[in-house]
């Protein structure tokens, strides 16, 4: 039913159930928000987009009120502008002045508010007391001086994520945002996504900052700096300059990386078409196991990339940790290869080589460290940077990103398919494992418009497909009429659905793709803010155009992966790749 | 058994169970067996006999001789003397005064009092005694509501009884519950708000522990007027006696047919079950008490959707306060005309508060809407204790802070907002010379930002702002403009916060400046400059630029 009211003396209509907000924003009325995340949450509590309803004794929050036919809203009164600003004048009383030094200086939702309702004074004591800075994670630091209680992350991480792992604690003016049982993220279930640092408007949850480390290896004469960018980056690097999301940047990244003084631009793509043909193998051979030599195996297979997806398993599920694959994530075979291939062919002693990465989300932080992440002789991975770190290294280069060349990534590592683009969005790993797969068993094309899967495009939380394969080749004549059914599933509130299915023994799935963060890496935690899902839609877009548009568009296509294949890791799942590309899970201990 | 001759009342609340009313009574009981009376005199508890400062007190029924002061070391001799001997012992007796007035008495304007509505059977009757209560006509009225009336008609029946919500608002009862009666669903609750978080408000205790099946009678006509199947009291859990006796009322209400399936064979099925507060102020807001009830964090919700449409579990729900529903059977038992005709007639009945402060007797009253404050101090609080009258605050801790000029208000709805007050939950403050304003607003921020639950900006940044100003005035050290700012700032808070929790500190904020400006000026130091955020400022010009 279509809802008649007048907003600033405007006729507008609009389905019943729209809030106040969306039907001003129809009526071209920009009101301001804070607390309130389209589809992740809206408490009504930081009252920034109150308006004046005729008839109501208060004031209105934009954000949560639903029109009634006739309302008569001002969004403009002397009224409501004295009220939103004495919320932003409140916030700002108890908000530590520290602009200038600043992660979120010149981003910081905070003072866009101040500045576009014209706050110069700030009337009302401050009253708070100093908190020491959460550092306690690899992921995130969590500065709760900066803190102005939204709790967008505590929705995000709850309710996007399903982990839980932040909660206010106390109540009125001592109330705080508490990790677990404590103050510090170490001391709860943190599968270290970075979600909640993404969501955060101002300068209270920000990733661990690795660009000195960067710069340090930079800066050293005895280092061989070589940078992996993950698929994801491209689509969203041109954001941090102003771009508008969807913008494709990959030559102007290339560029710049170069220009920051890295010996070497490779391209975590590379590795992600690797990932594609030892994963696929992998599968194939669980599925012989199952189908043809009757043998214990677990069934359905899970993707491995994702670093806050395999924490969620071991953290929560670790009765299904022999169902992840065992491939490393392209980030982590990317490392032991640098230092053990790349350097035994160029010569370069892999104490010398620092590889740096660039990610699109803080669990690859942790990723790197993790103990086991040392099968070339070093740490595989050294420093890890997120797409808003590296935007910001540019920006301190002085480099002027949009006047420069596009250029391409070096060869051998720098190597990559459409296949490999695709990784970035959810859905992709699993178009990308089929277009292999479908290929090598049948020895025919994947039979899918421009060879997309389209029921698991898009951002359904929980996707599926069925796949039935004929006509196969002698050596997997196994698979003749058998239907894969393969799921995909992002954001991890939709894995856990999964998990519990799978559990069940339910789904009957044979291959299921999770991504941690919603819509893949393009949402990561690491990404230019705010990402919502339209963001998301035109990140997405960007990858497959960019998929589409290349010559090779399968991962066993490139020819860089049969080079290191025949050159040095022999055969899919030999010897040599057991060794450094793939890894084993431990279950954790919920704090 | 043989009728006894006489009942030993002993006032048991929970103040005076702190002091030892049990071992009193415990006492009197042994002590009337031992002198094998056991049989001829019946020892009870029973409620709140209203103001005092007697302690532990006990009335002897049919006389209506009162004992106060009582100790269990007393009790022997009382017993030998007053019931072996048959010589009240004079020593020991409150004067007739301390008795709530009979409806003879007049009141120092030469009103008439009337009989009480609320608390008629509170200090009368045992409260753990359903016998007792229908005795003094307990259960007539539903009885009446479901075998002569409809549901519609109950409710028509409260909406001319002009019945205002007690709880705070004064929001008309009867349009409170027409709206959860029109509303069509397989399920709809019944709420009784005994959360009573305002400090030095206790009505409601009393009431529950003085005469709890007033309250669940009440409930259950509520019940049936909206249609609703399932009651539920929140009690905050520090009334332990509340909790036991409204259980107990319950259990024997239903053991009695009046609660339960199919209730006095009218095919009415209604049940009640007590709810544990979580003890936050703001649980009594009615959303935050239904998202406590629902094992949640008892915060407030955003309104709309109202609970009359969806409240507990989402469905409709009616939230009165105790009082409210204690009024009900009243009006059902004798018409609304009746109850219409007592008090003003804008806020028609009485009100119950609890008196405390500086005067001679503090505790519970019932008067009609029509008494004055300064009817309060004289006739039912006995006047001043020490000093003179400087100040009461109405309604709690949210309340109007008033001075000698409001005396003479009628306490009721239309009048205090004649003068800009509001009447509030039920407690009335006296307060002598001795209390300085500014120490006592900074007392009242200090439980508003105790009890801010947090969850919006205004109320938490705003409470904090609150008691920062009036710790400066109240060291004398507040800055120029520090008043003006207090009262923007209040105002401010009464349009923008989440909840009404937030609007709060208007009343008493904004009435201090209006009785006692200078008292509050006196706390500004003239030459303190008000430090401005600079960096800030420098910053904003930067971006804006
Ligand atoms: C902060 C806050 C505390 C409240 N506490 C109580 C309370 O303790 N008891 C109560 O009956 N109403 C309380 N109320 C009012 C209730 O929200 C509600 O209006 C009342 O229970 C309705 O009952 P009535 O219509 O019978 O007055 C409170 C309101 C607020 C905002
Ligand atoms: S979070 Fe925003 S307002 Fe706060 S110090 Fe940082 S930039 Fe300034
Ligand atoms: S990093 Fe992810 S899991 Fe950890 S607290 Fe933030 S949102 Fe939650
Ligand atoms: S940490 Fe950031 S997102 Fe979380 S409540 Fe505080 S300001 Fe909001
Ligand atoms: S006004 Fe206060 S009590 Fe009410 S929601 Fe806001 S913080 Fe909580
Ligand atoms: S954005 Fe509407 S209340 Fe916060
Ligand atoms: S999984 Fe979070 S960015 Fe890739």
């Amino acid at each position: 039913m279509a809802i008649k009211l007048k907003i600033d003396r405007q006729d507008v209509e609009v389905p019943e159930g729209t809030t106040v907000l969306d039907a001003a924003a129809e009526a071209g009325v920009h009101i301001p928000t804070l607390c309130h995340v389209p589809k992740v949450t809206s408490p009504g509590s930081c009252r920034v987009c109150l308006v004046e309803i005729e008839g109501a004794r208060t004031l209105q929050p934009a954000c949560v009120t639903p029109v009634t036919e006739g309302m008569i809203v001002r969004t403009h009164s002397k009224r409501a502008r004295q009220g939103r600003q004495m919320s932003v004048e409140l916030l700002l009383a108890n908000h530590p002045w520290d602009c200038n030094a600043c992660v979120r200086n010149g981003q910081c939702e905070l003072q866009t508010l101040a500045q576009t309702m014209g706050i110069t004074d700030v009337r009302f004591p401050y009253t708070r007391e100093e908190v020491p800075v959460d550092t306690s994670t690899a992921a995130v630091v969590r500065d709760m001086n900066k803190c102005i209680l939204c709790r967008r992350c505590v929705a995000v991480c709850q309710d996007v994520q399903g982990v839980g792992s932040l909660a206010p604690r106390a109540r009125g003016f001592d109330t705080v945002i508490g990790a677990g049982a404590g103050e510090n993220l170490c001391d709860a279930v943190c599968v270290q996504c970075g979600q909640c640092a993404a969501i955060c408007p101002v300068g209270a949850i920000y990733e661990q900052d690795a660009i000195e480390d960067v710069w340090r290896a930079l800066d050293d004469p005895e280092k061989h700096v070589v940078v992996q960018t993950a698929p994801a980056i491209r689509a969203a690097l041109g954001e941090c300059f102003g771009l508008e999301p969807g913008t494709c940047v990959t030559g102007k990244m290339v560029a710049a990386l170069r220009r920051l003084g890295f010996a070497k631009v490779f391209d975590t793509n590379f590795t992600a078409d690797l990932t594609i043909i030892e994963e696929g193998h992998e599968l194939l051979t669980r599925l012989k196991t199952a189908l043809v030599d009757k043998g214990e195996v677990s069934l359905p297979m899970f993707t491995s990339c994702s670093p806050g997806w395999i924490n969620f398993m071991e953290y929560f599920y670790p009765g299904l940790l022999p169902n992840l694959s065992s491939c490393k994530s392209p980030q982590q075979m990317f490392g032991a290869l640098a230092k053990t291939y790349y350097a035994e062919k160029e010569g370069i002693d892999p104490k010398n080589i620092v590889v740096v990465s660039v990610m699109p989300c803080t669990a690859k932080k942790f990723e790197a460290d993790r103990e086991e992440m040392v099968d070339s002789g070093f740490k595989d991975v050294d420093y890890v940077l997120t797409t808003r770190e590296l935007g910001r290294m540019i920006q301190e280069a002085g480099i002027d990103f949009m006047k420069l060349p596009d250029e391409e990534q070096d060869s051998p590592m720098g190597m990559s398919t459409g296949a490999a683009d695709i990784f970035a969005n959810t859905g992709g790993v699993m178009e990308a494992a089929l277009r292999t797969v479908y290929e090598v068993v049948t020895g025919r094309e994947l039979p899918m418009e421009k060879l997309h899967v389209a029921p698991i495009q898009g951002l359904d939380g929980l996707k599926e497909v069925a796949l039935t394969f004929e006509k196969c080749q002698p050596d997997w004549s196994f698979l003749e009429g058998v239907t894969a059914k393969v799921a995909v599933a992002h954001g991890l509130s939709n894995a856990r659905k999964v998990c519990d299915m799978v559990a069940d023994g339910e789904g009957g799935y044979h291959f299921v793709e999770v991504m941690c963060c919603p819509g893949g890496c393009i949402g990561g935690g690491g990404q230019p803010r705010m990402t919502t899902d339209e963001v998301r839609q035109s990140r997405i877009k960007a990858i497959y155009t960019e998929d589409e548009g290349r010559t090779m568009r399968k991962s066993h296509e490139n020819p860089a992966v049969t080079q290191i294949y025949a050159e040095f890791l022999g055969e899919p799942l030999g010897h040599k790749s057991h060794e450094l590309l793939h890894t084993h899970y431990h279950a954790k201990e919920p704090v | 058994m043989a009728k006894p001759r006489a009942y030993v009342m002993v006032s048991v609340d929970a103040d005076t169970v702190v002091i030892g009313a049990r071992e009193v009574k415990t006492r009197l009981a042994a002590e009337i067996g031992t002198c094998g009376l056991g049989e001829e005199i019946r020892v009870l508890e029973t409620g709140s006999f209203g103001p005092s400062d007697a302690g532990i007190v006990a009335a002897v029924m049919p006389e209506g001789l009162v004992y106060g002061n009582l100790t269990p070391e007393r009790i022997p001799q009382l017993v030998e003397e007053h019931f072996v001997k048959g010589r009240p012992v004079s020593a020991w007796l409150l004067a007739g005064e301390h008795i709530l007035p009979d409806p003879e008495t007049t009141d120092s304007r030469g009103q008439q009092y009337f009989g009480r509505i609320v608390l008629d059977n509170c200090g009368r009757i045992d409260p753990d005694s359903i016998e007792e209560y229908i005795a003094n006509d307990g259960y007539f009225a539903l009885g009446k509501a479901l075998t002569e009336m409809t549901p519609e008609a109950v409710v028509e029946e409260v909406k001319d009884s002009g019945l205002r919500g007690r709880g705070g608002a004064g929001f008309p009862t009867g349009l409170k519950w027409s709206f959860c009666a029109s509303e069509k669903a397989d399920m709809k609750y019944v709420i009784c708000n005994a959360d009573e978080g305002e400090p030095g408000t206790f009505k409601d205790r009393l009431i529950m522990e003085g005469d709890p099946h007033k309250v669940i009678e009440g409930m259950a006509l509520c019940g049936y007027a909206l249609g609703a199947t399932q009651g539920y009291v929140y009690i905050r859990g520090e009334y332990k006696l509340s909790i036991e006796r409204i259980r107990n009322a319950i259990e024997a209400a239903r053991e009695n047919g009046l609660l339960g399936k199919d209730i006095m064979g009218s095919g009415f099925d209604f049940d009640i079950a007590v709810k544990i507060g979580a003890g936050a102020y703001v649980c009594g807001e009615e959303t935050a008490l239904i998202e406590s009830m629902e094992g949640k964090r008892g915060l407030p919700r955003v309104k709309p959707p109202f609970p009359a449409k969806a409240g507990f579990r989402g469905k409709p729900t009616n939230v009165n306060n105790v009082e409210t529903l204690a009024n009900i059977p009243f009006i059902i038992r004798n018409g609304a005309a009746q109850f219409h005709g007592i008090g003003d007639p804008g806020t028609p009945g009485t009100k119950v508060y609890t008196v405390l402060g500086h005067i001679n007797r503090a505790g519970l009253i019932e008067v009609p809407t029509s008494v004055t404050l300064r009817d309060v101090l004289e006739d039912y609080a006995g006047g001043m204790r020490s000093g003179s009258f400087k100040m009461a605050q109405l309604g709690g801790t949210a309340g109007d802070l008033l001075d000698a000029s409001m005396l003479d208000v009628p306490l009721n709805y239309d009048s205090l907002a004649k003068n800009g007050h509001s009447l509030g939950s039920g407690a009335i403050l006296f307060m002598n010379e001795t209390i300085k304003v500014c120490d006592f607003l900074h007392a009242c921020m200090k439980f508003f930002a105790h009890e801010s639950c947090g969850n919006c900006n205004p109320c938490r940044n705003g409470m904090a702002a609150l008691l920062e100003l009036t710790a400066r005035l109240k060291k004398g050290e507040g800055y120029p403009g520090d008043i003006a700012l207090m009262e923007e700032l209040v105002m401010g808070m009464q349009s923008i916060a989440f909840c009404p929790l937030g609007q709060s500190p208007a009343a008493p904020v904004l009435s201090a400046v209006r009785y006692f400006r200078d008292e509050l000026h006196a706390g500004i130091n003239v030459d303190a400059v008000r430090p401005r955020p600079e960096h800030t400022m420098r910053h904003l010009m930067k971006l804006a630029s």
